[in-house]
């Protein structure tokens, strides 16, 4: 029974690195950035709907809402004002600019908010359910989590494929001067992945403080790496993808917690992260990109 | 005397950079000893000098090879535990201090070294971001691994475990590695004439490989590498050999930078540590020696800098940083700079033209 538990555990922590990393396989697709502020965005998400929950009790749905609202909003404004001046820069100069505004967002949450964690309550209050006579317990927090994710993969699927604006985005992600010649908006396509991206960000902070209570303002950043270790271990820029390495990541994370060693489960979830991309360079579902002279 | 321009740019950029580091060794040494900088900047000597060495190592990978590394910090990780190890245990066998700290810089380097190979030859198959996110991967490897790492000394010689103290096994021992406490109880034998002369010798090794063959050979690895291989350079031996240097020089720079404080933990050594030094390197310039000194000197003093700001200070450092990007980077604020800089030239140059136009006796009259 621990084992079905624990395969319950890392699929529900997986799921949240999945949603994280949705956010970070658009915004690579699509601007060919790694976005290291998103980790960030995430913590601030948490810290709106933990704020809106505490000060001014409102109903943790209310707050879910209002925290997407708030990180689309941070999302569109990072890009406008930190990324889109670089879009012709080479990579490192956004890269650098990205750890700038990741600096920038937990200082000032260090400021706004204090070093001392702030205990998030969590936003699903149903009981766990108990299964096989209490052997097996399944918190609603891990069902909430992986329902959030599925549903998530399967609308952010169907706007890529069915909508014109997920048309957009596949022709920048494909071409970007190509799509611009075809009447396609290249910034307005931008700005609408960065805000699902950040949307994304703020669920996934949410329900990753909902079950890992402690809020600091650095409680972003390491589930902010793994989450984009996730997108590159199952291929950086598809969506089922990155689902897969999100899930499979957390299932490793939280096996070898258990089975081997707390202390070196990180070593682990790195270590295997570099096999897999020693064995397929793109990851498990990416692209193989064929060299051109 | 030969004009200073008219050397060739890599000789201008060793003098350059080397005199910096010795003008600035010939006023800071008697400053510090005569106690006259204070003691907050005294303090700071060490650690400015590794990092410039760190970011120097860094610039090899990431300006002279042009592969971006997310975990130069696991290389200076080793260094400085491999480095106190040896020190620890030579205490009693080695008494000059000079003599021991050299001792553990070189193993400190050598160890670096081998992680660098083992590392290396794995992650330089990737490109690009794929390699960037492995060598993260291995900056965090390293860094749990030390911190799971038990090491006493004791008449036997060395004890290693993963667990805890006691499974060390020792009588009457000494403990140098304390699992997540880090290394305790090194002694604090780092001076800033050792860091001078670690400056000193990496920029010998760097100049010198990057005027070398193998130099040209990785730079042209960079600038194209299908091309490269196709003139019959060997892309995994000359990735490698620059990778390497890269490792040892960082693991040294670590040695140095952990005999400088009286313990230190792994976690010091973690992934904002390697984009620390990754921002020296960016902002000083890629491939840019000099640039990269004077970059890691001063963000490396502006968190100082600021402390009167004191709450705010990182955040003021945050935006720093976003703004320089910005504004080195944007094409438009870059036309701005480049229309502002030729309109001041133009003009100081008609200012020049009209001084010289002017007859002395003219001149003399108006200043008598």
């Amino acid at each position: 029974m621990t084992f079905v538990s624990n395969l319950i555990n890392g699929i529900s922590l997986g799921s949240v690195y999945a949603i994280i990393a949705l956010g970070y396989t658009m915004v690579y697709g699509i601007a060919k950035m790694l976005n290291f502020a998103h980790g960030d965005v995430i913590m601030v998400g948490a810290y709106a709907s933990y704020c809106t929950m505490i000060y001014l009790n409102w109903h943790p749905l209310l707050s879910i809402l209002f925290s997407i609202v708030v990180c689309t909003i941070l999302g569109v404004v990072i890009e406008a004002f930190a990324y889109k001046p670089l879009r012709r820069a080479g990579s490192l100069a956004v890269l650098i600019t990205a750890i700038g505004v990741s600096y920038l967002l937990q200082n000032a949450a260090l400021l706004i908010w204090g070093s001392t964690p702030k205990i998030f309550t969590s936003v699903v209050n149903i009981k766990p359910l108990s299964l096989f006579g209490g052997k097996l317990t399944i918190t609603a927090e891990s069902i909430v989590t992986v329902a959030a994710c599925v549903l998530i993969m399967i609308g952010l699927t169907l706007f890529t494929q069915k909508t014109k604006m997920g048309k957009a985005m596949r022709a920048v992600s494909e071409d970007k001067d190509a799509a611009e010649l075809m009447g396609v908006n290249v910034n307005t396509t931008i700005s609408t992945t960065f805000a699902i991206g950040s949307a994304l960000a703020a669920v996934a902070g949410v329900l990753l403080c909902s079950a890992y209570p402690t809020l600091v303002p650095t409680t972003g950043s390491m589930p902010g790496i793994k989450a984009f270790t996730a997108a590159v271990f199952g291929g950086i820029g598809s969506i089922p993808g990155t689902m897969l390495g999100g899930i499979l990541l957390g299932i490793i994370e939280i096996f070898s917690k258990s089975y081997i060693s707390t202390s070196l489960s990180d070593a682990i979830v790195f270590a295997v992260l570099i096999i897999v991309l020693l064995v397929k360079p793109t990851g498990i579902l990416g692209k193989k990109v064929t060299e051109k002279v | 005397m030969i004009k200073f321009r008219s050397l060739s740019k890599s000789a201008r950029t060793g003098i350059t950079s080397y005199s910096i580091i010795l003008l600035a060794f010939a006023i800071l040494f008697p400053l510090q000893n005569l106690g006259i900088i204070n003691h907050s900047i005294s303090g700071q000597l060490v650690p400015i000098c590794t990092y410039i060495v760190m970011a120097l190592s860094l610039n090899l990978t990431v300006g002279f090879l042009g592969e971006l590394s997310l975990g130069h910090a696991g290389f200076v990780s080793v260094g400085a535990f491999t480095g106190v190890i040896a020190a620890s245990s030579l205490q009693d066998k080695v008494s000059p201090d000079p003599l021991r700290l050299v001792i553990a810089i070189i193993i400190g380097g050598i160890f670096a070294g081998i992680v660098g190979l083992l590392i290396g030859i794995p992650v330089l198959r990737l490109r690009g971001d794929y390699l960037a996110i492995v060598t993260l991967a291995f900056g965090e490897i390293i860094k749990n691994i030390i911190n799971c790492l038990y090491v006493g000394v004791d008449n036997k010689g060395l004890h290693f475990s993963m667990t805890d103290i006691k499974s060390l096994g020792m009588e009457n021992g000494r403990v140098i590695l304390n699992g997540p406490q880090g290394a305790v109880g090194i002694e604090q034998i780092a001076s800033f004439t050792a860091g001078i002369i670690l400056i000193l010798f990496t920029l010998f090794v760097i100049l010198n490989l990057v005027n070398s063959k193998a130099g040209r050979a990785v730079m042209a690895i960079r600038d194209n590498r299908i091309a490269a291989e196709s003139v019959g350079i060997s892309i995994t031996k000359y990735k490698l050999t620059a990778f390497i240097t890269s490792a040892v020089l960082a693991g040294m720079a670590g040695a140095l930078y952990a005999m400088n404080y009286s313990t230190i933990a792994a976690k010091k050594f973690d992934f904002n540590t390697s984009i620390l030094i990754l921002v020296f390197v960016v902002l000083g310039g890629m491939g840019n020696i000099v640039g990269t000194i004077i970059s890691t000197v001063i963000l490396y003093m502006l968190p100082e800098l600021l402390r009167e700001f004191s709450d705010y200070r990182m955040l003021i450092y945050a935006i720093i940083l976003i703004l320089v990007m910005l504004v080195t980077n944007n094409d438009r604020i870059k036309l701005i700079r480049a229309n502002a800089s030729a309109a001041i030239m133009s003009w100081l140059r008609k200012a020049m033209s009209r001084t010289k136009n002017q007859p002395k006796g003219k001149e003399d009259a108006h200043n008598g």
